[in-house]
């Protein structure tokens, strides 16, 4: 125990640094980007199919796309799909995905966004009707309807959802890996393979990996609890 | 003057409303009485089109609808800002408070100041007695003060006429009556209102004009007074029914 201990200290602060450096900002620019693609691709597979001829084919087509992608990251293992694209692309000459970062985020953004398109597209579906009828009824464009009455109560409705996906990518960073980056989880292993203090590492790494997604379901608790007076 | 002719409004199962022709005059309460089921709130959102029907027209000031054609985003705007909507219950923003969802209509469709639209605002929570209520959300009132919030933010627009579908159906009769009070002290300013409600006694004190729906046709456009002492075999059921 106290040898655990002192391998804590030891080498907790690395971990920690680790985390800030590579941990939460692969996980905080994937989940951002990944709500934009949830958002967008929940709109589009909600929306009604305009009449008007070329733009009901648009819309068709975008819909086809939506459901696509949708399919494609949930019925793939992410771990497949991070070495599609970055072992596999830059082999076809698609150097763009040759830096890891750039592939991390793409996979890990795309990823979070399908999942968490359906909980977005949940929560608008459970947005009462009528909250979308008085704002028409003001005269509210659909835009206005949308942004400003449907998607902010949408929002609140989808807390849970999207904090399991959040937290979900957290652990799902240690993939990274895979690929190069020396995130967490990669640090850990370098460490174990220097002191063969395997299992303590491994455990450190685990307790920090749980420490954080900790902090996210506090975060969480308090979101919730703060957004539960923004419901009829 | 508002006025729909010959409404047809077929649902796949049901016609709601069949060969339906109304007027509703500006500067009265018209009351719009029937059974559940018979097309009150069909017909009351036509005016705004928040429904379409299947066929006839709507003409209100200069501009005439026909539900047959399509209807230009500009026209559906005209019509939406001619008329302010209060819904049965649970329509106020949830998200924002009583203050913020009284200004909404005003800054983000009118395009008024964020400091005029409040100014306005205040005056009306003022004269409604309600300026404590401002800061609070909708989760932290009465079913009466969301009612009466919500009649705020349609006079808010400045609309031509009032639209309110059952605003009391359920609130307990306490709450009920702050906010038939409301539409009281509205009727007695002239304030032009439609209103679907069960509550006979109201439209006995404040209805000038009544129209009688019976699966989705009119069975009687008037006075209350006639309304009241009608002789008509299906009023009198009605009158029976709604009075145990
Ligand atoms: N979306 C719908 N689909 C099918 N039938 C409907 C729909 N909305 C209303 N109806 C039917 O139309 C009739 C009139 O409805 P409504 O205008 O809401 O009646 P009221 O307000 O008088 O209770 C009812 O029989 C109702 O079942
Ligand atoms: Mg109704």
């Amino acid at each position: 125990m106290t040898q655990f201990i002192q391998l804590a200290i030891q080498y907790l602060p690395s971990l920690l640094m680790t985390a800030i450096t590579y941990t939460l900002p692969l996980t905080a620019i994937s989940f951002i980007l990944g709500l934009i693609f949830a958002i967008l691709t929940a709109l589009i597979r909600i929306a009604k199919l305009p009449s008007e001829t070329v733009a009901k084919l648009i819309m068709s087509v975008l819909k086809t796309l939506a459901a696509f992608y949708v399919w494609l990251f949930r019925s793939t293992p992410m771990i497949v799909q991070l070495f599609i694209v970055f072992y596999g692309l830059p082999n076809a000459h698609i150097n763009f995905f040759a830096n890891a970062w750039v592939s991390a985020i793409t996979v890990f953004s795309l990823n979070t966004g399908a999942y968490a398109s359906e909980s977005v597209r949940a929560a608008i579906l459970s947005v009462p009707k009528v909250q979308k009828e008085a704002a028409e009824s003001l005269g509210m464009t659909n835009r206005q309807v949308y942004w400003r009455v449907v998607l902010p109560q949408a929002a609140r409705i989808s807390i849970p959802p999207l904090s399991n996906s959040l937290i979900s990518l957290l652990k799902d960073t240690s993939l990274a890996s895979v690929i190069t980056i020396v995130e967490m989880f990669y640090l850990s292993q370098q460490i174990a393979a220097e002191n063969y203090k395997i299992l303590s590492m491994y455990v450190l790494v685990a307790m920090v990996y749980a420490l954080l997604t900790t902090i996210l379901t506090v975060g969480q608790h308090y979101l919730e609890r703060y957004t539960s007076r923004f419901t009829i | 003057m508002i006025e729909v002719k010959h409404i047809i409004k077929q649902y796949p199962e049901k016609r709601a409303l069949d060969d339906v022709s109304a007027t509703f005059n500006a500067h009265e309460t018209t009351v719009i009485l029937g059974p559940s089921g018979s097309g009150k709130s069909t017909l009351l959102r036509t005016l705004n089109l928040l429904e379409r029907p299947t066929s006839g027209t709507l003409a209100l000031n200069d501009l005439t609808i026909n539900f047959e054609a399509p209807i230009a985003k500009k026209e559906i705007f005209n019509v939406r800002q001619t008329f302010g909507m209060v819904f049965q219950e649970k329509a106020l923003f949830a998200h924002l408070t009583v203050l913020k969802n009284i200004i909404e209509g005003p800054v983000q469709v009118k395009k008024e100041s964020v400091a005029v639209a409040t100014k306005k605002a205040e005056a009306l929570l003022e004269r409604f007695g309600m300026t404590e209520l401002a800061a609070r959300y909708p989760s932290e009132l009465s079913g009466g003060q969301q009612q009466r919030v919500a009649i705020m933010r349609a006079l808010a627009m400045q609309p031509e006429y009032l639209l309110l579908d059952e605003p009391t159906s359920a609130l307990d009769p306490e709450l009920e009556a702050q906010v038939l009070h409301v539409l009281k002290e509205l009727a007695t300013q002239r304030t032009s209102m439609i209103v679907v409600t069960h509550n006979l006694g109201f439209a006995r004190q404040v209805a000038d004009h009544i129209i009688f729906i019976e699966n989705g046709q009119i069975g009687y456009d008037g006075s209350a007074e006639g309304f009241f002492s009608a002789t008509d075999n299906r009023i009198q059921q009605f009158l029976n029914a709604m009075s145990f």
